[in-house]
Parts: structure tokens; C-alpha cells; sequence
């Protein structure tokens, strides 16, 4: 079976090698605002490579089209603004942050081939709310498509392996890859989307083991107005709680996510499941940290947890940390970096 | 004009249909068909029924507002069907003609518009920390609450630039930005779509005895959408 998991020529991807214009995600701004950080500073200071972050880039409005809020006409002005500021600033390779805009920003230039007129369309609106003009970028990625082509890279300069550094043995590790980075275009995600490779290589080269079990490719439940509306909450709910029974007899050591909001939801139900039927989805009744990726980069390469903001996860990361032998001050998780404490308490975290 | 033939006119129907022969391939896949009443292979064969009469039927339903848009439905198609994007464009038609406030999801659109579009032109995101209000939010739990009342001094903690000018995240996105975001929405038919969920909706909160004249009866309006009640 191994060579289902090698990645077949249809979907191996082209990723630029540098030179990037970043866009960021409106999600992991709030949720995983050291994500973000830590991305930039793994690539320019780990990998030395140059990305631009552009103050005048906005949402790509991707949440409100999904939500049904706005036409398909005002989205794809919206990113055809985002092309015009990369191509003003001299750049040619985009990178989102985002899943949901990644699919959005390929869905749009996959349509413009398809129908040349609605390009041209796109092109009057944008002028004439604008006065701008645009450049359809030379390559489009996800930001982890970046972290995993320097998987090895980042593997020569890992301080904490994905090991158990009691055992020696590889951590299990869960990855979820979120809908829309390959479902819609199977060909624009490394390894497409039944073997997508874009987590799991980088799980394997930093020494980890990967978990394939029945609902891997199975949605986390976001659905947009499915969790925004409080209403409909169930439908998000039942989705990452299949996905977790589903995973529970692999006992996993970790979850990865690709898409931001995935990470926040394989968190967070984990905390309202145990509130709402007392159970929990790890080894022996423990909760199953949750990282990005960006995260589970940082601390191979020896990042400050506190610093990419760990300590904002619902799900306690500390038993992973110790488990991987990562060396953290454990009375810097509520302070700032001057050591006062933020807030009048600390807050309590699911384990 | 028809129903069918003016739903046909969005450029998306044609990416998602092409003759489904009703393999069900989809429903086997899809979540919504798996925790609610929704059907993708039937939705797509009453499209392309194209009876008139059945489309007004399920653009007034809640049926068209149950699907998540993983899209799980496009990797899955053997003719490359796509029912995720074929409720975008009933959904919009749903909301044109101001059908939409027939069903109790549909009406739920009011409090996305507000929200959403609110947020994008308020302050170039779709999402904010101050919208996350924990109260609303339950399942969020405890630390992000603590996050939120102590949101100024943990987002530069891990190094965001909150509110403030620059770059870095969740800047405050400058002025000339959000006016183009702002020219956009009015360009492209976001802002005049906008005005309809808000008209069809203030008239569906009269029929239900909402008092619209006062703006805490569009609020309580907005509540009761957003929390199933009506």
C-alpha cells in the first residue's frame, strides 16, 4: 500500500521557491494570531526568503460568498485588488493564509479560463472602482504548500523532533487538511485530495508518525452559516464529533491542521463535547492538542510556545510539550513578556 | 422571465451541472445529507427537472440553506458536477426574488448580511475579535474569553499589531482600502444585494408583528433569526 501515499505525478504541484505576496487569513488572525507571526518568521529568518506583508490587503471576503452575502461578481473584484497590490509591490507568486481564500483564489482563475469574458468583466469593475489593474499571478499556494517544500530544510535545523522523548518513539499524529485546499481542484494540492501529502510530508520528515483512519478526509464541520448562525451549531458539531470518535481507538498523540478554521473547531468541540456528554477523544480520557502547522514548525525548530501564542488553545498543549521534551517556562503562559500577568485570572484549560 | 431559464443565466450553473444522472454519489459523501434532511442528488434533480413550479417551491424551502460548502460533493462527482456551487446560485436567486424569507434558514441570511458585510466594510475582515462575543459563543469556552476581555495585551503578547496602523496581524486596515472595498460592493451589486435581504427582511419582521419602526425591533428581529426562534 505504500504507493498510495508516494505523490502521483497528476498531483504534484508547482510551489514557487520565493518572492512572495502573503495574504492572511481572517481566521487564524483572530484565533492564531502567532501562527501567522511565526510563518513570516520561520521564512525569513529560518529559511531567509522574502515575503511581503501588505498593509493595504483585506479579507478576501471568502467567509461572506460562502455565507451567500455577496454576488460572485464582488469576490472576485475583491481578490482581483489583492492581484493589482502584488503586482504594484513586484511581485508574481501569491500565498494565502487561508483555505477558504486559497479555494477562492484558485475558483476564480480556474473560472476566468474557462470564461475569458467574465475576466474581462472583472477587469472593467475593478478599474472603475479602483482605478487599478491586475496581474494574474505566475503561481498561487498555500502557505503550509511553502512549509512543506522546506520540510527538509526546517528537518536540518529541528531542535525537538515529532518523538517521544521518554520512549523514542514517533508521536501518532492526526492531519487535517480542510476542504477546500484540494476537494474542488484535486490537482492544485500536493498529493490531491484522497493523498494529500502537504501535512503529512512534513510530519514524516520532522519524525512523526501519521494516523490514516476512516473519516481523515471527512469535512470539520464549519459550513459557514452552519456555525455562524447560533442556530445551526449542531450540524459543526456532529461533524468534528464523527471525526473524533472515528480517531479515538488510534490514540493520538496530536491533531495538525492546515485550514485555520478546522484548527479552531478540532479545539474547541473537543471542549463542548466534554461539557455537553463528559467525553474526551485521547488516551486514557485526555483531550488531543491541536496545532497548525505553523505551530508544529516552530516548536520542531525550538520557538517559544508562549510566544506563537499556545497558550490561547482551549486544549491544553503543556502534556504534548512534555511529551516531546520541549524545554518552556511554565509561569509565562499568562504574562507578557515583561512577566506581568495578563488579566485579573488565569483561564482554564481542557485536558 | 421563467425561474429556470433565469437561474440558468449565472455562469456558475454551467460549471455545476452537466446532465447529473442521479448516482447519488454525492449524498454518500455529503455531511448535510448525513445530519439533516438535505439531499444533494435530489437537489439537483429537481434543477434540472426545470419545473418552474418545484424551483419556487425549494428556493421558499429550507432546504437549499442546509448545505456547508465543503464541496466534498465535487471531488466525488464522476461528471464533475458541483451541487455545492448550484445552491450559490439558488440561494442568490432565493434572495433576488426575496424568497428567502419563507423559510426559517432562509431568513437566518439577515443576520449573516449584518454581521459579515458589516465587518468587511466596517473594517476590511470578515471576522474580529469583538464580534466573538463570548456570551454568543458558549462553545468557545473558557480561554477564549479570557482572550477576549484581555485581547490588548495577549494579541501583542504573540506579536500582532491589533487596531493599530502598519502592517501585521489584524492591523487596522487604512481608510483608503475599506473605500475601495466600499466601491467594490457598490460596483459589483454587493451593496444593492444587501439593501434586498435587508427590505425583504424588515418586510417579513412587519408580517410577524416585529416593530420595525423602532430599531430594537429589527434587533429583536435579528436575535430570533440568528437563534432559530422564528
Amino acid at each position: 500500500m505504500q504507493n498510495l501515499y508516494t505523490v502521483s505525478k497528476d498531483y504534484r504541484k508547482e510551489i514557487a521557491d520565493d518572492k512572495y505576496y502573503y495574504a492572511r487569513s481572517c481566521i487564524r488572525q483572530n484565533f492564531f494570531p502567532g501562527s501567522e507571526v511565526t510563518f513570516l518568521n520561520i521564512l525569513k529568518k529560518d529559511l531567509d526568503r522574502d515575503v511581503f506583508d501588505d498593509p493595504k490587503h483585506t479579507t478576501c471576503t471568502g467567509i461572506a460568498y460562502h455565507s451567500d452575502v455577496i454576488p460572485f461578481d464582488t469576490i472576485q473584484t475583491v481578490v482581483a485588488r489583492h492581484f493589482a497590490l502584488m503586482s504594484e509591490n513586484g511581485y508574481e507568486n501569491f500565498i494565502a493564509s487561508c483555505v477558504t481564500s486559497f479555494g477562492m483564489y484558485i475558483e476564480i482563475t480556474e473560472t476566468w479560463k474557462h470564461f475569458p469574458e467574465q475576466l474581462e468583466l472583472i477587469r472593467e469593475h475593478l478599474k472603475k472602482a479602483t482605478g487599478r489593474e491586475f496581474m494574474i499571478p505566475k503561481n498561487i499556494a498555500h502557505t503550509s504548500d511553502i512549509v512543506y517544500k522546506y520540510r527538509m530544510r526546517i528537518a536540518e535545523q529541528m531542535k525537538y523532533p515529532l518523538v517521544n522523548a521518554k520512549t523514542g518513539q514517533p508521536l501518532k499524529v492526526v492531519d487535517h487538511i480542510g476542504c477546500h485546499y484540494a476537494k474542488m481542484f484535486p490537482d492544485k494540492g500536493e498529493g490531491g485530495a484522497e493523498f494529500t501529502q502537504v501535512l503529512q510530508g512534513m510530519i514524516k520528515a520532522w519524525g512523526g508518525a501519521t494516523v490514516d483512519y476512516p473519516e481523515r478526509r471527512h469535512c470539520c464541520g464549519f459550513g459557514f452559516r452552519q456555525y455562524l448562525v447560533q442556530a445551526n451549531r449542531g450540524y459543526s458539531v456532529s461533524n468534528s464529533k464523527k471525526k473524533f470518535e472515528s480517531m479515538q481507538p488510534y490514540e493520538p498523540d496530536l491533531i495538525v491542521a492546515n485550514c485555520p478554521g478546522c484548527a479552531m473547531f478540532m479545539d474547541r468541540w473537543q471542549y463542548t463535547l466534554n461539557e455537553m456528554q463528559g467525553t474526551r477523544y485521547g488516551a486514557s480520557d485526555t483531550m488531543i492538542p491541536v496545532l497548525t502547522y505553523e505551530e508544529m514548525a516552530g516548536l520542531v525548530l525550538g520557538y517559544d510556545p508562549w510566544d506563537m501564542g499556545l497558550q490561547m488553545h482551549q486544549v491544553d498543549v503543556t502534556p504534548l510539550l512534555d511529551k516531546m521534551g520541549v524545554k518552556y517556562d511554565p509561569d509565562g503562559k499568562y504574562r507578557t513578556r515583561t512577566g506581568r500577568p495578563i488579566g485579573s485570572y488565569t483561564p482554564q484549560q481542557s485536558r | 422571465m421563467q425561474l429556470h431559464e433565469l437561474i440558468k443565466q449565472d455562469i456558475r450553473y454551467k460549471e455545476a451541472l452537466n446532465a447529473c444522472m442521479n448516482c447519488g454519489m454525492c449524498t454518500a459523501v455529503c455531511p448535510a445529507a448525513e445530519f439533516s434532511d438535505y439531499d444533494p442528488r435530489i437537489l439537483l434533480n429537481i434543477v434540472q427537472s426545470q419545473d418552474d413550479d418545484a424551483l419556487e417551491k425549494l428556493l421558499k424551502s429550507d432546504y437549499i440553506w442546509l448545505c456547508g460548502q465543503c464541496m466534498s460533493c465535487k471531488t466525488r462527482c464522476p461528471r464533475g458536477n458541483v451541487p455545492g456551487l448550484m445552491i450559490n446560485v439558488l440561494r442568490r436567486y432565493s434572495q433576488e426574488l426575496g424568497y428567502f424569507t419563507e423559510s426559517r434558514r432562509g431568513r437566518q441570511q439577515y443576520a449573516l448580511h449584518k454581521v459579515l458585510n458589516g465587518n468587511v466594510l466596517g473594517q476590511g475582515y470578515c471576522i474580529v475579535p469583538e464580534a466573538v462575543k463570548p456570551e454568543l459563543h458558549p462553545e468557545q469556552g473558557p480561554v477564549w474569553e479570557w482572550v477576549y476581555r484581555n485581547k490588548e495585551e495577549l494579541y501583542d503578547r504573540v506579536g500582532a499589531n491589533l487596531h493599530k496602523p502598519g502592517a501585521g496581524v489584524l492591523r487596522q486596515i487604512d481608510s483608503g482600502s475599506l473605500a475601495e472595498l466600499q466601491a467594490i460592493y457598490d460596483q459589483t451589486g454587493a451593496t444593492e444585494m444587501g439593501k434586498k435581504i435587508e427590505d425583504f427582511s424588515v418586510k417579513k419582521a412587519e408580517q410577524l408583528g416585529y416593530d420595525t419602526d423602532d430599531e430594537d425591533g429589527m434587533e429583536k428581529y435579528f436575535m430570533d433569526v440568528y437563534q432559530g426562534k422564528i
